[in-house]
This record gives C-alpha cells, structure tokens and sequence, in this order.
C-alpha cells in the first residue's frame, strides 16, 4: 500500500465538562500530530446539548490547522430525536462516521465512514458498505489479523483502534446510573464524575471492565505499538487513538514516529509506558486470543 | 389477525415438542457456527433439518431458518451453504444479521423470504429502513430495549412486519455487537456463535459458597443453597464503588404473557419465545402457555392467563424487561 500512515483522534467517549473538551481539542489543533478528528457524542445523547455550544468553533479551529473533521453519530438509537439528530447531521453536507446503520440510510450513495460499531467483519459486508459510498471502514475491535489482512487494501481507506480502552458493547441501559441507584432517565450525568470511567472489577478483586454510561469498555488500553508497521504493510491506512484522560500529544508523538519508522517499538514503549501508568496494555483480540490478553511481541508472529 | 407464536427449537425433538404444543412456527439453526446458539449437541443436520420442515409443514406450521452470525473474512462458504440449503428444504425464511450474508441471500434466493434477527440490532425506524430498503426483508426481530409504546410507533412507520420477543432470557447490551465473552475466552460469539463457551465454564467452591468462572474471569459467587447460574458476561456480579452488584442485568427472565393485549394493540405480528439451549419440557411448557393466552385473548377473554412460568423462568424471578419505563 503506497502512501503514508494517517493518524486519527476517534471520538471522545468519556462525559468531560465542555470547557475541558473545547481546550483539549484546541490543544490537539495546536500541538498534536494527527490528521484527522472523529467529533461527535457516540455513547449517550443526553450528553449532546452541553459541548453542542463549542462544537462549530472546535471543527473550525481543527479545519484551520490542517486536519480532516468528521462528524461521529451516536452507535444505539431509539429516540425519535435521535433519529431527527442524525438526519439533520447527514442534511448538512458534512463528512460522517455512522456507528449505527440508521446514519447509513441518510448517507447512502454519498462518502461517508463506516465506525466501529457496525460489524464489517468479511468481505461481503465490507464491499457491500463500499458500493453504498463508504470510502473509510473503521473495523471491529474485535477483528483478527487474518481478517484484517483480507479487508485492508481492498480499495478504500481502513482504520483500526491502536491505542485506549476497548469497545465492548453498547446498550440502551445506563450501567453508570445503574452502579448509583439510579436509572438512565434520572441519571444526575454522574458519568461525568469518571472522566476515564468507571472501574468494574469481579468479586475475587480482579481488574476486568471499564463502565462509561451505556458503554462497556475494557480495563486495559489497547495498545498495537509493535503492530503498526506489520498493519500498515497489510494496508492499514488509518490508525486510531482514543481519548483517554491522559496526555494524549504525547501519545499521538509516540505513535507518529513509529509509524514513520523514527523509532522502535521497543524504545517507544517505555515512554508510553510512563504515559499510561498503572493500566494494563491488551492487544489480544488482533492475535487471535481474548481480547483482555497481551500478547509479549516476540509471540506476536515477529512482526516488530 | 392473531399473534403468530413462535418457539425456539434447539433438537428435532424440541421442534416437535413445540408442534405438538401449539407453536405456529418454530426456529431453528445448523449444527455449526452459522448460527447464534452454537452450543454441544443442540441443532440440526441437513437431514434433520429437512425432515423437521416437512413435519411442520404437514401439520401445517412454519419453520424459519436462523443463519444469523457473522461471517469471519476468507469463509462465507458455511453462510452461503446454510442458505442454499435451508431455501432448498423449503424454509418459510431465514433469519439474518450480516450485511454480506444478506446481500447474498437477496441475490441468489430472491423469492427466500429474509427476517432480519435481532443480532442485527436495528433499533429505530432507520436501520429498519435500510435492511428493508437494500434486501427487501419482510419482517425484523426487534432488540429487547424498546417500551410498548415505542414498538407501536415503529410498526407504524416501517411498513413490514415486528417480531418481539415475549419470553427468556433477557439480553441488556446492543446485541450482534457485543464482544464481552470474547474479551474473556477469544471465542465470539458474533462469528462462531457461541455467547460463554460450554468449554470456558467452571465452577468452584472458595470456602464461602460455589464461584462461576468463564475462562480465567470468576462472574459471580453462590450461596450454598442457592442455584449457581450459568456464568454469562452481562448477568455476573462485578464490583463497582467497593459493591457488589448485578451491573448490567440481574438474573431474571422475560415474561410479557401479561401484556401479551398491549402488544397485540401496538400492531405486533408475531411473539418470539426464546431458549433454543433450553430443553423439551422448558419448549413444551413455555408454548403451551403461551398458546393457552393467545387463544384466550383471541375469545376477548379479559382475565390473563394463571401464570405458572416462575418455575421455568431463569432465576426463577421475571420482568416485563425494557417494555416498561424505568427499565433503562
């Protein structure tokens, strides 16, 4: 695959106070190495209406210093003003990343991205998603390298998560307001009171899951450090980092030079390392193993 | 029109099991990954999935075909064959989840009718639109996450027939999109159709009461005189705030045979009773109950039905799960 590695921001998941995501992507227009910004509230439209006053002004600040914005929806909907939201959102002209198949119904036949909440799993979705005018697929957390292998290169851009905590389901149920005695409806927003989520572990003390609204993620950043170059020669296009509540201009610099060969996995990781302290790194769903696994990189196939 | 009853079928004898008790139509799956209860010693061979349709269909019932995985890349075959095969028994239809998998059955199998399962997760009038629109389903299984009142406003709107679910196990996450259990066993359950692998459970005693493990991860502890459930990712005890808690779902089951009018006012085609993992005595009960209701609600009869489903329901506790407010 000719043409360089890009570096992508995929959409902040966390319920942040809307000063604190304007200045973060300020910073991330200002200083960080990435090409393109995923912005949008994916988890939770209750969230939506608090950083909808800063939303213009960020993509503008972010178009202005070079980067592609696109606009990620929500990954359940059932609400008719979601569904109104989406519609409106797809109206607009701009670029989108559709994580629930109702964004695909408004873009169709018009480029858009395809988010990693729909299943793109084998070739058959992939190139039916492609006919329809997707010119980007952001690939399951869950895919494997031989799928990856398969998918990538097969005419449009390909992206996956290589670094932050692992997607592992969404629901129309608030676990977050669930954990406070209370329900989605009267949540009082107390997801905003983990800004890198909540930490839910099994009753014998184990670290396992990360609870974050209606979304449930993994304890343990996904971290593809030593993989990005073997992704990359599998035609890799575009490789996410997720926002975590930690500095994330740091991460993206870790990244980009190894992407561009600058420096080696092995010398990267310990700066990282310093970066995401006590969490645990997994990279087992790519490897073929359970996805809360880390696979030591001389198992991982020689693929430094 | 009356609600169509539709009843899981996990063996030939299961399937039979719910003729006899009065199903109008029964699913059913391959004995393979092609389909989203791929456990030990449940499904169907061809032969067996050939001679199950022609046993319905001489007792007049229907049979739909569940092929509702998701295909890993570099294999369709397995998908592609249990289409083939299931429009050459004479399936009513088939049920399906993968974009790609659709497509093919639209194209090789126009006149199959296609439902779309619920692993699709199509859960606002949009998505529903788009299966419709590019494959030309009849009919979509709708997630556990809506109100009543929710499902009516979707049957007006999206013009092909709902099918909900009335009985079992309750599942709280987006389903089809869900990789808890392969972030715990590597197993996944979108593509080799097995949620908590038989292979990945244990139990053991610590000494306080019986642990439930699935691969290396303990999802819940059990008094001695309590059941020790089946350790499934969403239904385990997890800690949070220095509690234990059922965080995603307690152990209950679905039940909606008391509001079986509502959903018959929202304009709902057909009552999905889940539980193809379950065995004959839980089909035969289940149905008959639910056969007992229907027809008594086709009388106009307005008392409900005595229901005697605590002692099948998982966990022995039931919920009218999501159809309520306050669910979420």
């Amino acid at each position: 695959m000719s043409g360089s590695a890009k570096l992508t921001l995929g959409p902040l998941l966390f319920h942040w106070p809307a000063e604190k995501q304007r200045d973060f992507y300020f910073r991330i227009a200002d200083e960080a190495e990435i090409d393109c910004i995923y912005l949008g509230e994916v988890v939770c439209s209750k969230r939506e209406p608090f950083f909808a006053p800063y939303v213009e002004d960020v993509a503008a600040r972010l178009a202005a210093a070079g980067k592609q914005v696109v606009r990620s929806t929500l990954a359940v909907m059932t609400l008719d003003r979601e569904v109104a939201a989406v519609r409106a959102l797809a109206g607009s002209g701009t670029l989108i990343e559709a994580n629930d198949v109702a964004s695909l119904q408004e873009v169709s036949g018009r480029p858009h991205v395809i988010g990693p909440y729909i299943n793109v799993f084998n070739e058959g979705a992939h190139d039916v998603l492609v006919a329809d005018g997707a010119v980007r697929i952001v690939l399951p957390v869950e895919i494997t390298a031989p799928a990856v292998r398969a998918l990538a290169g097969r005419g449009v851009e390909t992206e996956l998560l290589v670094f932050g905590r692992q997607p592992l389901s969404v629901a129309m149920r608030c676990y977050h307001a669930r954990s406070h005695g209370l329900t989605k409806d009267v949540c009082q927003f107390v997801c905003g009171l983990n800004p890198d989520g909540l930490p839910a572990d099994t009753i014998d003390g184990q670290e396992l899951l990360t609870v974050n609204g209606t979304q449930t993620l993994s304890n343990g950043y996904q971290v593809l450090l030593h993989d990005l170059v073997a992704l990359h020669a599998m035609g890799m296009t575009h490789f996410r980092l997720s926002p975590q509540d930690i500095d994330m201009v740091a991460v993206a610099r870790i990244h980009r030079a190894v992407l561009d060969g600058e420096r080696a996995p092995a010398d990267a990781e310990e700066e990282l390392r310093a970066l995401t302290r006590a969490t645990p790194w997994q990279n087992g769903f790519l490897h073929g193993r359970e996805g809360m696994a880390w696979v030591e990189p001389a198992l991982a196939g020689g693929r430094r | 029109m009356s609600l169509e009853l539709v009843c899981p079928a996990g063996t030939p004898a299961a399937l039979r099991a719910a003729v006899e008790a009065g199903a109008d139509t029964v699913y059913c799956g391959y004995r393979d990954a092609t389909n989203a209860r791929n456990y030990p010693g449940l499904n169907f061979d061809r032969n067996e999935m050939a001679e199950g349709i022609a046993y319905a269909h001489r007792h007049g019932r229907k049979v739909l075909v569940a092929v509702n995985t998701f295909p890993c890349a570099g294999n369709p075959a397995p998908w592609h064959h249990a289409i083939d095969h299931a429009a050459a028994a004479g399936a009513d239809a088939v049920i399906l989840a993968d974009i790609g998998v659709l497509d093919y059955a639209a194209r090789r199998h126009p006149e199959l009718r296609r439902h779309l399962s619920v692993q699709a997760s199509a859960s606002n009038e949009l998505s529903i639109a788009f299966y419709r629109d590019r494959f030309d389903i009849r009919r979509v299984v709708l997630p556990r996450v809506l109100s009543v009142e929710q499902v009516a406003a979707l049957v007006r709107r999206i013009g092909i027939e709902t099918e909900v679910f009335a009985f079992g196990s309750v599942g709280p996450m987006s389903e089809g999109r869900c990789f808890l259990s392969s972030y715990i066993t590597g197993l996944s359950p979108t593509s080799e159709g097995a949620c908590a692998p038989a292979s990945h459970v244990s139990y053991k005693e610590d000494g306080e009461g019986m642990l439930s493990c699935l691969g290396r991860v303990t999802l819940n502890r059990f008094g001695r005189n309590e059941p020790a459930a089946y350790p499934t990712p969403c239904k385990g005890r997890y800690v949070t705030h220095g509690r234990a808690s059922y965080l995603f779902e307690e152990p209950v089951a679905l039940n909606a045979i008391d509001i079986l009018a509502e959903l018959k006012a929202a304009g709902v085609t057909a009552l999905k009773i889940e539980g193809r993992q379950r065995g004959r005595a839980y089909v035969s009960e289940v149905v008959g109950s639910f056969r007992r209701a229907i027809d008594a609600l086709e009388r106009g009869e307005t008392g409900t039905v005595a229901n005697a489903l605590a002692t099948v329901a998982e966990g022995g506790r039931e919920t009218h799960g999501a159809y309520r407010k306050g669910w979420r």
